[in-house]
């Protein structure tokens, strides 16, 4: 009997994984609880209490770049949140940017002058080789050494560049912008449905249309006819140098520029290199049967070569969103205000709350990543293969 | 041949007409580069080199501050001072080694390649006795480096520089190299549980940022463990760089087993070999060997990574290269500093992603 059983255990897959499935997990638990024991003891010893209350304390601490209002004064959840925008606004900037340096330097590096392709080479290798930190600091290094306010560099008469940042004049709307702005967007809803009609129009009579330019000129020329009709509801604050400082205007400070510089010159290098092997994978052969059908040279970029080419790109380039959005918790080596520069690390500081202010940090983190892989999945699902796959 | 040809160029002139002129825009472009190329190749090579102070500044006067500095003496005139990595030297290799002890860092410097090269090169005479020096290496460097028994035990704090980031960057590998198998083949088990935890593990270390890991580390280690475990900040610091580099390895180990086919398993069965027979000896060897080049590009990534722990607080070569840059003596020397580190990854970095290229052309050509 016994010995059948061991027999069992032993030769018997479905058995013998069971066995060693439930030893896994009496040792998971064993080892969670044995630490979750350890922990309770030396915060009690520490006299660090556990619980989120914290988050309605007052930080205590000011944070200089913020787009919503927050003072000293405010709580420590509000300083999440603070963080929080300024990682999003950071990412979001930092993958539009790296975008259009990365393709633009992936062209160029398939160009077919033999200099032009080298140049983009070499930024391609030294950007992404050297540690993405280290460029950080070095951007920011750059900026801190432009001229004082006092010299300020003046672009147009309108922008002012100084080592405290680049300063330019912040739009005031008056009444009746908002019409302005829903014109936009209506002329903008309008295009989409005017694209899928001229091209069922074209399916079926075989005129083609010229959709690109009717609907560029919808999109510029609509709010511009509007912004005339509601009497230019548009003034701009300029900076004006006062004392020590500029009052008025908008800012834009070298830390935030720093990070943005940074991020987007080390992403773009590596965005270059997808965006050049997804270009190749496209064979030769589509492109000559598409010209032999007497398509012009745009449209076979645009119909044969970009949509097979995105398929190759998407996925790699979901990856370097990711990992932009990531580094820009970098932040924290020159001062900018993110999540893990105010909330991870000045609130933890003061709160010694480590565990769920970090577990919450990680958690924006993971949410973040995941709803990125998300919408890039569904963006990539829309350009793969249909049919028969 | 090329003689009854009647038109024949010189082959350099017909290679500029084919690829720098081969139409008028070309040519503008190319007059366009070769100015720019001049111009920041000037620019660079004065800054580094024609303008630049070593020693001696241009008055023959030794430098030992930055006060000495042709660069201070006429402002704007000037290039580099590299005198401060000169004087610095010995802190950007070793960090605060003591002087008399380093010769033990020159020697783990000098075995380190030996430990290495039998994992780059597959062809090398008495390769296992290198794999085997390979796996000894991390305990034999870690001796030689803090000391005990004979030798005077050095405190990892006293580490620095170089020598920090090539520590964590090759213990960070090595150590995570098996816990990445493990991963990988875990992640593709058909044991529920094991799945599970493989999976979870996985998506969470590359779903945070590595510093996150690291403020983790630093802060929370402590309170899990029991009062007499300390760890001290660097091996804090190495458990994080360590799980991280596991769940990125683990995954470039994945595809080279999804790329493997089923029927090179069902073989292996049909012989009667067991899991682990058959994973040993006929899949890892084979998805080992194409997950090579992926394995590199992450260990490049890791290596660029380390450069992070100086946030929290350890004096890697940017950590060190920022002291020196905050010390009053030498202040306002960033760029020289800056660069001189830039290079330093440079050249490691270059050096693994050659040697990723090298390796993709070689399977390329091995299996077609």
């Amino acid at each position: 009997m016994s010995d059948s059983f061991l027999r069992k255990l032993i030769f018997d897959e479905k058995i013998r994984s069971l066995v060693v499935q439930t030893l896994i997990i009496g040792i998971f638990a064993l080892i969670i609880y044995l630490v979750t024991q350890q922990t309770a003891y030396n915060l009690e010893k520490r006299g660090i209490g556990t619980g989120f209350g914290f988050l309605n304390m007052s930080a205590g601490y000011d944070i200089s770049i913020r787009l919503i209002p927050y003072t000293s004064e405010s709580t420590h959840f509000r300083a999440y949140l603070v963080g929080l925008i300024n990682t999003l606004m950071i990412s979001i900037c930092g993958c539009f940017l790296a975008t259009i340096l990365g393709f633009l330097v992936g062209i160029i590096r398939l160009s077919s002058n033999w200099l032009f392709r080298n140049i983009a080479y070499v930024y391609v290798e030294f950007t992404r080789n050297v540690p993405v930190l280290l460029q950080i600091i070095l951007y920011y290094t750059i900026l801190l050494y432009l001229p004082k306010i006092k010299q300020a560099l003046i672009l147009f008469d309108t922008f002012y560049i100084t080592n405290r940042g680049i300063y330019s004049p912040s739009p005031i709307f008056k009444d009746g912008f908002s019409v302005v702005a829903w014109s936009l967007v209506i002329a903008i809803i309008f295009t989409i449905f005017l694209k899928k009609y001229l091209k069922k129009k074209q399916d079926q009579t075989g005129k083609q249309y010229p959709i690109f330019y009717i609907n560029s000129a919808l999109i510029i020329f609509t709010p511009i006819i509007f912004y005339y009709i509601m009497g230019m509801p548009l003034d701009f604050d300029h900076p004006i140098l006062k004392g020590f400082n500029f009052k008025g205007g908008m800012v834009v400070r070298p830390e935030f520029m720093g990070m943005l510089l940074g991020l987007s010159i080390y992403t773009a290098a590596f965005i270059s290199e997808t965006v050049r092997s997804g270009i190749i994978s496209v064979s030769k052969g589509q492109r000559e049967a598409s010209q032999a059908l007497g398509l012009k040279n745009n449209l076979v970029l645009r119909l044969i070569v970009i949509p097979q080419a995105l398929r190759v790109i998407i996925p790699p380039l979901t990856s370097q969103y990711l990992n932009l959005t990531k580094n820009s918790s970098l932040g924290i080596a020159i001062g900018y205000a993110d999540l893990v520069h105010g909330f991870g690390g000045i609130s933890l500081n003061q709160t010694g709350k480590a565990i769920e202010i970090m577990s919450m940090v990680m958690i924006t983190y993971l949410t973040i990543s995941l709803t990125i892989s998300l919408f890039m999945n569904i963006y990539n699902k829309a350009v793969q293969f249909k049919g028969n796959a | 041949m090329s003689s009854s040809i009647p038109f024949t160029h010189n082959k350099y002139y017909s290679w500029c007409r084919n690829n720098l002129f081969s139409s008028w825009i070309n040519g503008i472009i190319t007059i366009l580069s070769i100015y720019f190329i001049y111009e920041v190749s000037s620019f660079f090579l004065n800054w580094t080199i024609f303008e630049a102070d070593f020693v001696n500044n241009f008055r023959g006067e030794k430098i030992t501050d930055r006060t000495f500095c042709s660069k201070n003496i006429e402002p704007g005139q000037h290039g580099a001072c590299w005198a401060i990595i000169i004087v610095r030297f010995h802190q950007f290799i070793y960090g605060f080694y003591p002087v008399e002890e380093a010769w033990r860092v020159n020697l783990v410097y000098g075995l380190l390649p030996f430990a290495l090269v039998g994992i780059f090169f597959d062809n090398l005479p008495f390769r296992k006795y290198f794999i085997y020096f390979t796996f000894l290496f991390p305990f034999i460097g870690y001796f030689l480096l803090y000391g005990g028994a004979g030798l005077d035990v050095v405190g990892t704090s006293k580490w620095g520089g170089l020598l920090v980031t090539l520590f964590l960057g090759v213990t960070g590998i090595l150590l995570a190299f098996p816990l990445s198998i493990i991963l990988a083949l875990g992640r593709r088990s058909k044991m529920p549980v094991i799945k599970t935890i493989c999976v979870i593990f996985i998506e969470f270390i590359r779903g945070v940022p590595l510093i996150t890991l690291l403020f983790t580390a630093n802060v929370m280690l402590p309170l899990f463990l029991p009062e007499g475990v300390r760890p001290d900040n660097l091996l804090r610091a190495l458990v994080a760089v360590t799980l991280f580099q596991s769940a990125y390895m683990a995954e470039a180990i994945r595809g080279g087993l999804q790329a493997i086919p089923k029927g090179q398993l069902e073989a292996a069965q049909s012989l009667g070999l067991t899991y682990w027979q058959s994973t040993r000896k006929i899949i890892l060897p084979q998805a080992l060997k194409i997950s090579i080049p992926p394995i590199v590009n992450t260990c490049i990534g890791l290596f660029k990574d380390t450069s992070l722990v100086l946030i929290i607080g350890l004096f890697d070569l940017l950590g060190v290269g920022r002291a020196a840059v905050a010390d009053i003596d030498w202040a306002k020397l960033h760029y020289e500093v800056y660069v001189f580190i830039s290079l330093v990854f440079f050249i490691f970095c270059f050096g693994m992603s050659r040697y990723s290229l090298y390796l993709e052309k070689k399977l390329k050509t091995d299996n077609s």
